[in-house]
C-alpha cells in the first residue's frame, strides 16, 4: 500500500502557479495515439458552435414534442430555456417513450474503482495528479476479493474504473481485471482512459462490452483551461475514444459531459449530438448517457443562470430520452435518493447500488485508496431494489448475453 | 366441429396468441399467460441468463417456450446464443432475432436466413423474425424454417399493421404458418391481422405497458380468437361505393 496519511490538495495560489506555465496545444495527439479518419468530432463541434438556445421559442418546443422522431434541430429546442416551462409536458414524454423502449425494466449495477493512479491534472477532480491523496491500486487477488463481494450483492453488471494513469494501470492490468470480473459478471463495462481501437479489441476479448468515457466538456477553450496537463488534455483524442471502441467491437459506448463545467446546454447538446452521429454511423451500436453535474454553490443560485439545479438537470435527462428514445441512461449516485428514485422508469434506465467510491473498499478492511467524490446516494442494492418495486418497477440484474 | 388446431416443428396447438415476457415484472408473468391461455411464451436468452432472478423460474409448466436470440447483431451472434438457450433447458424452439439496428431494431432478413440454415440443420424448430419480404421468406422456407415472423411495425412501436399489404402477400403464397410478430398494439389490431388468415400473433409491448397487464392478455384472446372465427367464416365482402351497380355494365350481353 502507498500513499499519504493525510490528503493535500493544491492552494489556490499552486493552480495559479501550474495555470501559468506554458501548456501544449489540445489538439495535438501524443505520442501512440491513434487517428482514426472520421468527421464525427467536427460535426459535433460545428453543430455546438451554430446552436444558439437563445433564438428558440414556446412554438418550436411544442413543435418538437409532437413530432415523433426529432431532429437534432428538435433536440435543441428541448434543451432552451424556452423549454423549461413545458418540463411538466417533457417529463410526461419522456415517460411515456421509456415506457415503450424499456418497458418497467430497471438496471442495476455498481462501479469498482481498482486503481486511484492519475497522470492528468484536471483543475476540478479529486484524483488530480498534483492531489496527494492516498493512493492505491489493487493486486488481482485484491480485486477477485472485491468482485466477490459484489457478486454476493446480487448483481450482475459491473462498472470497472481507474484513475487515468497509463503507467500504473496498464491496458493488460485493466484486462486481467476484466478476465476476472466477467468470472462473476454478466456485464462488464469500462470506465478508464481513452485508448487505442487495438487496445478496446483487446479488452473486448477479456470481456468487455461497454466504454464509458466522458467528455467533461466539448468547448475547447474551456476544456483546455481545466485540463493543464496529462494525455487527458489532447482533445480530439477524447472526443474520438467511443467511436475507437466501437471499432474494436465494443458493443456499447456511453457519453457524458460533466455539466455545469461550461455552458451546460450547449454540452448537453454536444453530447447529445455527438451520441446521435455514432448511432447513424454505426446503428448497431448500444448508445446511453450519464448525467453528472457540478452543483450549484448554495445561496448563490440566483445569480448564475448557467448552474445546474434539478431543474435543468431533469430538462437535460428527458431531452436525451425524448431525442434518442432507445438510448440508455445511467442516474449518478451524485444525486440524492428521492431525486434518483424519481428519475427511474421517467428517463433514467439505470441506477447503481452499494456504491463505493474507494479503492479496496467493498471488502472490509480492506480500503487503501481514497475516493474520487463523495456520494449522495449510500443504499445497498436491496434498498435500491425495493425503491423500485415500490414505484411499480422492476429492477433487473441482466439482460444481457456476451457474444 | 373438429378443433381448430395448428402445428409447428411437429407440436400441435389450439392457441393463437404468442406471449411476450420482456419488458414487465416477471411475477405477472404467469397471471398472463393464464389469462392470455397463451401455449407458447416467448424470452429473451439474455434475460433468461441470469443467475439470481430467471425468468424460467416463472413461467408456468406446459407452456412451449420459444427463446429469441435479441442481442445478435449478426448470424454467428445468433447461432451462439441459440446454443447457449439449449444448454439452458429452453428446448428445441428458437425464435431468430437478428438485428444491427439499436434505433428501430429492425431485423437483417439476410443475416436471419444464414442463422436459419445452420440452426435448422442442428434440429432446432427455427422461427425467425424478418422483415416482410416474399423472397426472403421463401429463402427461409428453403433454409428449413417452420414458421415465418414478418413484423406488423418496428419492435414496441405499437403502431399496429403498417406492412399490411405485404404480410398478406405472404399468407397467400406460403404454406408455412405466417406469425405476425412485432408492431402490434390493440387488440383489435391483432384481430385484424388474424381476420388476414395469418397462423398466430405474437404481442409483447403492448400487454406489458397496459395499465392493467392480466386485463389486456384477456382482450388479446378474445381478439385473436375472434379475428380467426372470421377468417374461417369469411368475412363478407366490402362494397366500394356503398352499393351494387343499378345499371350492370354487362346488361348489354342480355339485350
Amino acid at each position: 500500500m502507498e500513499g499519504q496519511t493525510e490528503n493535500q490538495f493544491l492552494t489556490e495560489e499552486e493552480v495559479e502557479k501550474y495555470l501559468r506555465m506554458e501548456r501544449t496545444d489540445p489538439m495535438e495527439y501524443m505520442e501512440g495515439m491513434e487517428q482514426i479518419p472520421s468527421r464525427v468530432m467536427e460535426q459535433v463541434l460545428e453543430g455546438m458552435e451554430a446552436y444558439d438556445y437563445s433564438r428558440y421559442g414556446a412554438e418550436d418546443v411544442k413543435r418538437a414534442l409532437e413530432k415523433e422522431n426529432l431532429s437534432p434541430e428538435d433536440f435543441g429546442a428541448l434543451l432552451s430555456p424556452a423549454a423549461e416551462p413545458f418540463l411538466e409536458q417533457m417529463a410526461r414524454r419522456a415517460g411515456v417513450e421509456t415506457r415503450k423502449h424499456f418497458g418497467s425494466s430497471v438496471y442495476l449495477f455498481t462501479p469498482l474503482y481498482i486503481s486511484n493512479y492519475c497522470e492528468n491534472f484536471c483543475i476540478y477532480c479529486g484524483f488530480n495528479c498534483h492531489n496527494r491523496i492516498r493512493r492505491a491500486k489493487l493486486s488481482m487477488e485484491g480485486i477477485e476479493r472485491e468482485l466477490q463481494a459484489i457478486a454476493a450483492t446480487g448483481l450482475e453488471e459491473i462498472l470497472i474504473l481507474t484513475g487515468e494513469s497509463r503507467h500504473m494501470s496498464d491496458v493488460s492490468y485493466i484486462g486481467e481485471a476484466c478476465r476476472l470480473a466477467k468470472k462473476y459478471f454478466k456485464m462488464v463495462g469500462i470506465e478508464v482512459y481513452p485508448m487505442n481501437s487495438e487496445e478496446y479489441a483487446y479488452l473486448h476479448r477479456c470481456g468487455v462490452d461497454y466504454v464509458t468515457v466522458f467528455q467533461e466538456t466539448y468547448h475547447l477553450e474551456k476544456y483546455e483551461s481545466l485540463h493543464i496537463s496529462g494525455h487527458k488534455r489532447v482533445f480530439p483524442y477524447r472526443v474520438n475514444a467511443q467511436e475507437r471502441a466501437l471499432m474494436g467491437g465494443m458493443r456499447g459506448v456511453a457519453f457524458a459531459a460533466l455539466l455545469g463545467l461550461d455552458d451546460f446546454r450547449k454540452d448537453a447538446f454536444a453530447t447529445g449530438l455527438h451520441a446521435w452521429l455514432l448511432q447513424r454511423k454505426y446503428p448497431h451500436a448500444e448508445i446511453s448517457f450519464s448525467c453528472p453535474r457540478l452543483r450549484p454553490i448554495i445561496n448563490n443560485d440566483k445569480i448564475n443562470p448557467q448552474d445546474v439545479h434539478e431543474t435543468q438537470l431533469l430538462q437535460v435527462m428527458c431531452a436525451y430520452r425524448i431525442f434518442m428514445p432507445y438510448a440508455g441512461l445511467t442516474i449518478s449516485t451524485r444525486e440524492r435518493a428521492g431525486f434518483r428514485d424519481h428519475v427511474v422508469g421517467l428517463a433514467a434506465t439505470k441506477i447503481s447500488a452499494g456504491v463505493s467510491t474507494g479503492i479496496g473498499s467493498h471488502t472490509e478492511g480492506g480500503e487503501q485508496g481514497d475516493d474520487q467524490f463523495e456520494i449522495a446516494d449510500g443504499r445497498g442494492v436491496e434498498e435500491v431494489c425495493q425503491a423500485i418495486r415500490a414505484r411499480g418497477l422492476e429492477p433487473v440484474m441482466n439482460d444481457y448475453v456476451y457474444v | 366441429m373438429k378443433q381448430d388446431t395448428w402445428t409447428l416443428g411437429g407440436h400441435e396447438f389450439t392457441s393463437r396468441f404468442i406471449l411476450g415476457s420482456g419488458k414487465y415484472n416477471l411475477d405477472l408473468v404467469k397471471a398472463a399467460v393464464e389469462q392470455a391461455g397463451a401455449q407458447i411464451i416467448t424470452l429473451a436468452v439474455r434475460r433468461a441468463n441470469s443467475e439470481t432472478s430467471s425468468i424460467l423460474d416463472y413461467i408456468p409448466e406446459g407452456v412451449t417456450l420459444l427463446p429469441n436470440t435479441s442481442g445478435a447483431r449478426n448470424a454467428e451472434e445468433a447461432v451462439r446464443i441459440a446454443r447457449l438457450a439449449r444448454e439452458l433447458g429452453c428446448g428445441d424452439f428458437v425464435k431468430i432475432e437478428v438485428i444491427h439496428d439499436s434505433k428501430y431494431l429492425l431485423p437483417d432478413n439476410y443475416e436471419t436466413i444464414k442463422a436459419t440454415e445452420i440452426l435448422a440443420k442442428e434440429g432446432f424448430v427455427v422461427m425467425p423474425y424478418m422483415y416482410p419480404d416474399l423472397n426472403v421468406a421463401r429463402a427461409l422456407r428453403d433454409a428449413g424454417a417452420a414458421s415465418i415472423m414478418p413484423l406488423a411495425a418496428p419492435i414496441g412501436s405499437n403502431k399496429g399493421l403498417c406492412t399490411k399489404e405485404f404480410i398478406q402477400i405472404l399468407v397467400d403464397e406460403m404454406d408455412l404458418p405466417v406469425i405476425v410478430d412485432a408492431g402490434i398494439g390493440r387488440p383489435s389490431q391483432a384481430c385484424e391481422a388474424m381476420e388476414m388468415g395469418v397462423a398466430a400473433v405474437m404481442a409483447n409491448t403492448a400487454v406489458a405497458t397496459a395499465g392493467d397487464i392480466r386485463q389486456m392478455a384477456g382482450a388479446f384472446k378474445k381478439a385473436i380468437e375472434a379475428g380467426r372465427e372470421a377468417y374461417l367464416a369469411g368475412p363478407g365482402r366490402v362494397l366500394d361505393k356503398g352499393a351494387d351497380a343499378s345499371s350492370p355494365l354487362t346488361g348489354f350481353l342480355r339485350d
